[in-house]
């Protein structure tokens, strides 16, 4: 085995250990954490169908930021969406035989990254062009966007400039997935790619993207208004304080 | 104190550019020792403040799912970086919610979190030291907790909950408000804001009953600690005495009268707000529910009412029950608890008050919605009651109503300014900044549709308006109570 495969291989396996074990340890997290008061901004709905109803159209269709900035939700809501086809045409690296419906999506998902650069080129000028949010950004904000737009372009690159070897790369995939290793194309943009995407996963649980299992723990709009039919019991448990690291 | 400019009203709202530290210099007094450790606070900056800081915000996220998930969930996206009234009439890129949420977040990744322990500049991360509570110390007295910024926040995040904790963070170290903090001693040892004993109370509202007999004819009560009366009224001690306060409390009492309810105020519960929300503390704010669950014992009541108060209908409305219950000894048929826009809505609906609306034909009337009511808790049986109850209350005491621009009322609307424990002639610029633009929404109905009033349905909203008005063109008696409305048009007389 080349030591290209060793480090994708082990790479891989680190990323996904990371991905998985980081998301289980935070939304555990915030499952525990207690909630000492009852606090849905208001109008809220006031059954659990209408929360399921109002936190559906929150994650779907972005239904606050929609009312908040058009800007922000046509470029915020153009990448997650295209993001999805992306991610789910992708699953054809991962099965064998490929699903029916991931074939079907196919040319959905290819012309979806373009619409996920675009979206992400939108947030990001807004970091430089309005000031108000060219203030609030970080180094870290914007090495966020650098890196979800690399992944984008070194993707768009191996499809539409600089063909990889996609059955190779495929092979490499099940291997992981089926512990039977199999080597890694030697291919610079394929490198590269990867090599970004491993470094998302592992950010992921670290970083500001727990914005996707956050939301929906979110007390303001996950909570039932209905304390005068039902009292919010309070859970105000401390667990022990622990500092990073 | 510095002086200020009063912004201009622009004929169209518009989001000003950034002015960094504009506001770096607004500051509350700082609570004295005796204040601070009658509440249960330290007297002045303990020794190792630092530290203390540092732990008590881990045991704060620690407690609070709502501060774990918006530390960790924020993006940076923008959309509530012109939502913020302080933001819009400061131009202090600090008060964009966002940013004053960061002026926490920024110590909170430093020390729980492994970016910010390892890459602190990347992420942004600080350590605790003396500027960022000095920072702390007045950007945080420069949130109302109004919650607007949590509508538009596509994670919900609220910047209230953010300032709380901060703003407990600070008392517990020492560093408390003077405004607040006395405030909270006050109604905690005599059992109103104000600081009214049981005798003053009583001669307050003797007064007042003389004042309806001679305007009126008619004998309208004002009871004081009646035992085995069915209703508690529990209302803002601002009601016994400031304008246009009194004149909502004269409406309430005008409406039990008409009703024939058999009501009462404590002496000892003489107070409806709840100032330990402001600050963040649980303990202090379930010290003052508790001695409304205690006087609803003591009196023996059936139920209780809340009158106008913005954020303590939020506390009663949400947290009452939690704090101070269950409240299995009252009359549950009736909601716990209940507010007094409920009460006189019900009584509209099923006639049993006679209104005259042209008694109120010398004024063309809007509503502010106060943030607490909007954005915190609910009128009614269905969602977005708070909006439709108050209006139709004032529908039915007036004939000229007319709503201010959508993007300004109901859950979008514009807090007075004067909200979240500000209420203090030491924070007037921002008071009179913050107003901005409710008073631009304000002033577009005034040129197009004539209006001459603001009816409120929150004491500090009132008392704000009362104040800032002036600084605006208006008149000072341009805000009235809801229930000031109710008590000009409604008919007494002959019922009995």
């Amino acid at each position: 085995m080349s030591l290209l495969t060793i480090a994708f291989t082990l790479l891989f396996y680190f990323a996904t250990a990371t991905i998985v074990a980081g998301l289980v340890y935070r939304i555990r997290l915030y499952a525990v954490t207690p909630t000492p008061l009852r606090i849905p901004t208001t109008p809220a709905p006031i059954t659990t169908q209408g929360v399921v109803r109002r936190m559906f159209f929150e994650v779907t269709l972005f239904n606050s930021l929609f009312k908040s900035n058009k800007w922000i939700w046509l470029f915020g809501w153009v990448f997650h969406a295209a993001l999805l086809f992306v991610l789910l045409r992708h699953l054809r690296y991962f099965t064998d035989p490929v699903w029916s419906w991931v074939a079907l999506i196919q040319p959905i998902g290819s012309y979806a990254a373009f619409a996920m650069v675009a979206g992400l080129a939108g947030l990001w000028a807004r970091r430089f062009l309005v000031d108000r949010v060219r203030y609030i950004s970080s180094l870290s904000d914007h090495l966020m966007l650098a890196l979800l737009v690399a992944i984008g372009l070194t993707g768009l690159g191996m499809k539409y400039v600089a063909h990889t070897d996609i059955v190779a790369v495929k092979a490499f995939f099940l291997g992981l997935m089926y512990f039977d290793w199999q080597p890694m194309p030697s291919d610079l943009l394929l490198c590269l790619h990867l090599l970004l995407v491993a470094l998302l996963m592992i950010i992921f649980p670290f970083s500001k993207l727990l914005h996707a299992p956050g939301v929906f723990f979110s007390p303001t709009r996950n909570q039932i208004d209905n304390p005068r039919e039902k009292r919010h019991v309070p859970t105000r448990k401390s667990a022990p304080v622990k500092q990073a690291g | 104190m510095a002086e200020f400019e009063t912004p201009a009203l622009k004929p169209y709202p518009e989001i000003p550019p950034i002015e960094i530290g504009s506001m770096a210099h607004s500051k509350p007094y700082v609570a004295k020792e005796d204040l601070q450790q009658k509440i249960g606070f330290p007297g002045e900056l303990i020794d190792n403040w630092e530290k203390v800081a540092i732990d008590k915000m881990g045991e704060l996220v620690n407690g609070s799912r709502a501060l774990r998930v918006f530390l960790d969930s924020c993006v940076k996206c923008g959309a509530c970086t012109d939502k913020c009234h302080y933001y819009l009439g400061t131009s202090d890129p600090n008060n964009m919610p966002v940013a004053r949420q960061d002026l926490f977040r920024s110590v909170y990744r430093r020390y729980y979190t492994l970016a910010g322990k390892y890459l602190p500049g990347l992420v942004g991360a600080r350590d605790m030291d003396q500027s960022v509570i000095d920072e702390w110390y007045s950007y945080f007295h420069q949130c109302s907790q109004c919650r607007r910024c949590s509508v538009y926040c596509p994670y919900g995040i609220d910047t209230a909950e953010i300032s709380m904790a901060a703003r407990e963070i600070m008392d517990t170290i020492g560093v408390g408000q003077k405004y607040c903090n006395e405030i909270i001693g006050k109604a905690q040892t005599i059992g109103n804001n104000l600081g009214l004993p049981q005798p003053a109370l009583a001669d307050t509202l003797e007064g007042l009953e003389e004042d309806i007999e001679e305007e009126t004819g008619v004998t309208v009560r004002m009871p004081l600690d009646v035992k085995g009366a069915d209703v508690l009224l529990v209302t803002p001690s601002a009601d016994f005495f400031a304008e246009p306060h009194v004149d909502g409390l004269i409406g309430y009492a005008k409406v039990f009268h008409q009703a024939g309810m058999s009501w009462t105020l404590s002496s000892y519960a003489s107070e409806a707000a709840n100032f330990g929300m402001f600050i963040g503390s649980y303990e202090n704010m379930q010290v003052l529910a508790l001695r409304i669950r205690e006087a609803a014992l003591e009196l023996g009541v059936k139920r209780i009412i809340f009158g106008e108060c913005g954020h303590a209908w939020r506390v009663a409305y949400n947290f009452l029950d939690t704090l101070a219950g269950p409240f299995d000894f009252l009359d549950r048929n009736y909601p716990m608890p209940q507010h007094i826009c409920e009460v006189t809505y019900d009584l509209l609906q099923r006639k049993a008050l006679r209104m005259d609306p042209s008694a109120n034909d010398d004024m063309v009337l809007t509503f502010h919605d106060s943030c607490n009511i909007a954005r915190g808790s609910r009128m009614g049986d269905f969602e977005g009651g708070q909006f439709v109850i108050p209006r139709e209350v004032i529908k039915a005491s007036c004939n000229h109503f007319v709503d201010m621009p959508a993007d300004t009322v109901k859950e979008a609307t514009f807090c007075c300014g004067g909200g979240g424990g500000l209420l203090t002639d030491d924070l007037v610029e921002l008071r009179v900044k913050g107003a901005l633009p409710r008073m631009e929404a304000l002033q577009q109905v005034v040129e197009q549709h004539g209006v001459t009033h603001l009816a409120a349905i929150c004491a500090i909203c009132k008392s704000q308006f009362s104040k800032i008005l002036p600084y605006y063109g208006f008149e000072m008696d341009q805000v009235v109570s809801i229930h000031q409305l109710v008590s000009n048009a409604i008919q007494l007389g002959g019922e009995h």
